[in-house]
């Protein structure tokens, strides 16, 4: 990726960038090449802050690859190589200048497996502010513990028991935990990785009326297999096929009237 | 989005609910236009017999609407479809409620004729009724298949059509009026006339109402243009003057 900031180029294909105002994230004419397969081709997108930005596809069509360029996780394969802008705010995020601890911190991710440390309730979440630094004082990591846990809902079932093992939790309670971790570090984005769908389905209501209510103060957006779950949590909704952004759009006119064949072919259940 | 007719649904038991579906609004369809056109000949006729055949056949109508509530429910609780599927429900839950209200109309026609049957004899105005009643059964039968084979230029045509119905409707009314003042005899029979040209004349809205939902069907939108309406009996004043 070039070092230098640039400005913003208009996207090279006729999807429309969906955004009003100026976009969080924009991202421009990105390719993702994993050696010799081209996993992303030359997507072009803008996501909007304070929304929930759904990304659908079958397996392989580039969506979870495509959400992990958004905080470079891809960084670590070796064999990932990018291409194209991505920008948070304007500022291009694979910039050699970019530190990239802090772009996690600045965008969290919650996966699909929830991933507590095998450390009490109260430590999973005070870990990163401790490293990054966030508080001073004792009193000011108990006031995050607690305003962390209380945004992710998980405060009332854990007020009591916060000594013990974050493992400890349920499914559903782990998840959230997890949620609440990454919001302990105060990211401005959430990226999150089909992040129910090791979950029940009362564990998933909760977490998809956490995501609807998080939304207020964080842009989101989430890697999907289910449908109706795009459907419920999104405004938005972008299909990826083959490694193409196929089609981006209101979510409402995405699952009831898709413009593009192959949409309507995967939402309607025709594919394959 | 049109969908390429070939493509069928990975999950084989939800294809053929929806085809299910289809197959039974094209039998209500069928039902609608065979209650309906014996309703008209009854009246041409005076078939007293054929109009009391279509006032029993309509539960048969009413059946099948219950039928594609209860395939519509199950398909929207089961199936959560989406895009041109989902229109497909929708359209069809609508289409299904209003050809219950066309049948509703037929068996309203058959019931005045038995009527009328019994009044001072008087032919006046059939022939104008039975063009009216022709060109309704048509534009009946046209949007159904327009629905069936998704023929958007078909259902549109038929929902240009109406104006025609309209027309005749208030010539009618004028007509009818007329005679009513030509002979007070003829009272009877011109008040149910009247309302049979009425029904008519409803039949021919409902039809483009389901011009509509194949525009809506096909392309995702109702179309945005206003419908040419020229239904003026709202307004029509007979002079006594006039003869």
């Amino acid at each position: 990726m070039s070092t230098e900031q640039r400005p913003v180029p208009t996207p090279t294909i006729g999807i429309p960038l969906m955004t009003d105002g100026t976009p969080k994230v924009a991202a421009r004419n990105v390719n993702v090449y994993y050696g010799d397969k081209h996993a992303i081709r030359d997507v072009s997108m803008d996501i909007s802050q304070r929304e929930v930005t759904a990304f659908i596809g079958p397996s392989g069509c580039g969506k979870s690859t495509f959400l992990r360029c958004l905080n470079r996780m891809n960084d670590t394969i070796d064999i990932c190589r990018i291409d194209g802008r991505i920008a948070i705010d304007d500022r291009d995020i694979y910039d050699r200048k970019m530190d990239v601890v802090q772009l996690r911190a600045l965008v969290g991710m919650v996966f699909q497996k929830p991933n507590p440390f095998p450390k009490s309730i109260f430590e999973n979440i005070a870990y990163g502010p401790r490293i990054h630094g966030l508080v001073d004082h004792k009193s000011d990591l108990d006031q995050l513990v607690q305003s962390s846990l209380e945004r992710a809902g998980l405060w009332k079932e854990v007020k009591d028991r916060l000594d013990q093992p974050g493992t400890g939790l349920s499914g559903g309670q782990q998840q959230r935990l997890c949620i609440a971790r990454a919001i302990a570090v105060q990211p401005e984005i959430i990226l999150m990785d089909e992040p129910c769908s090791a979950l029940d389905p009362i564990a998933t209501s909760i977490v998809e009326d956490l995501i609807d209510e998080l939304r207020a103060s964080y842009t989101i957006v989430i890697v999907t297999h289910s449908m109706s779950q795009a459907a419920r949590v999104s405004q938005k909704t972008a299909f990826f096929h083959l490694g193409d952004l196929v089609e981006f759009d209101e979510t409402e006119k995405l699952f009831t009237n898709p413009q593009e064949q192959r949409t309507q072919d995967y939402v309607t259940g025709r594919f394959g | 989005m049109p969908q390429e007719p070939h493509k069928e649904h990975t999950i084989r038991s939800f294809e053929q609910e929806l085809k299910v579906l289809e197959n039974s609004i094209a039998q209500m369809g069928g039902l609608v236009e065979a209650q309906f056109s014996d309703s008209i000949l009854a009246l041409v006729r005076s078939d007293t017999e054929l109009s009391t055949q279509v006032l029993e056949h309509d539960h048969r109508i009413d059946a099948l609407e219950r039928e594609i509530d209860h395939q519509t429910l199950r398909i929207l609780a089961l199936r959560h479809p989406h895009a041109d599927d989902l229109r497909a429900v929708i359209a069809a839950l609508k289409v299904a409620s209003t050809l219950e209200r066309m049948g509703d109309y037929a068996k309203n026609i058959a019931k005045r004729t038995l009527a009328i049957a019994q009044a001072p004899s008087f032919s006046g105005p059939i022939s104008t009724i039975s063009r009216m009643g022709t060109l309704v059964q048509e534009m009946v039968k046209n949007v159904l298949d327009a629905y069936l084979t998704r023929d958007v230029q078909m259902a549109e045509d038929v929902w240009r059509r109406d104006e025609e119905v309209d027309r005749l409707h208030t010539s009618l009314f004028r007509e009818l009026l007329t005679y009513m003042m030509e002979d007070h005899r003829n009272i009877t029979a011109c008040t149910h006339l009247l309302f049979i040209a009425k029904n008519l004349e409803r039949i021919g809205d409902h039809s483009t109402f389901i011009a509509e939902q194949v525009h809506f069907l096909v392309s995702g939108r109702l179309p945005t243009e206003e419908r040419p309406k020229s239904d003026e009996t709202s307004t029509v004043v007979v002079s006594t003057d006039q003869p």
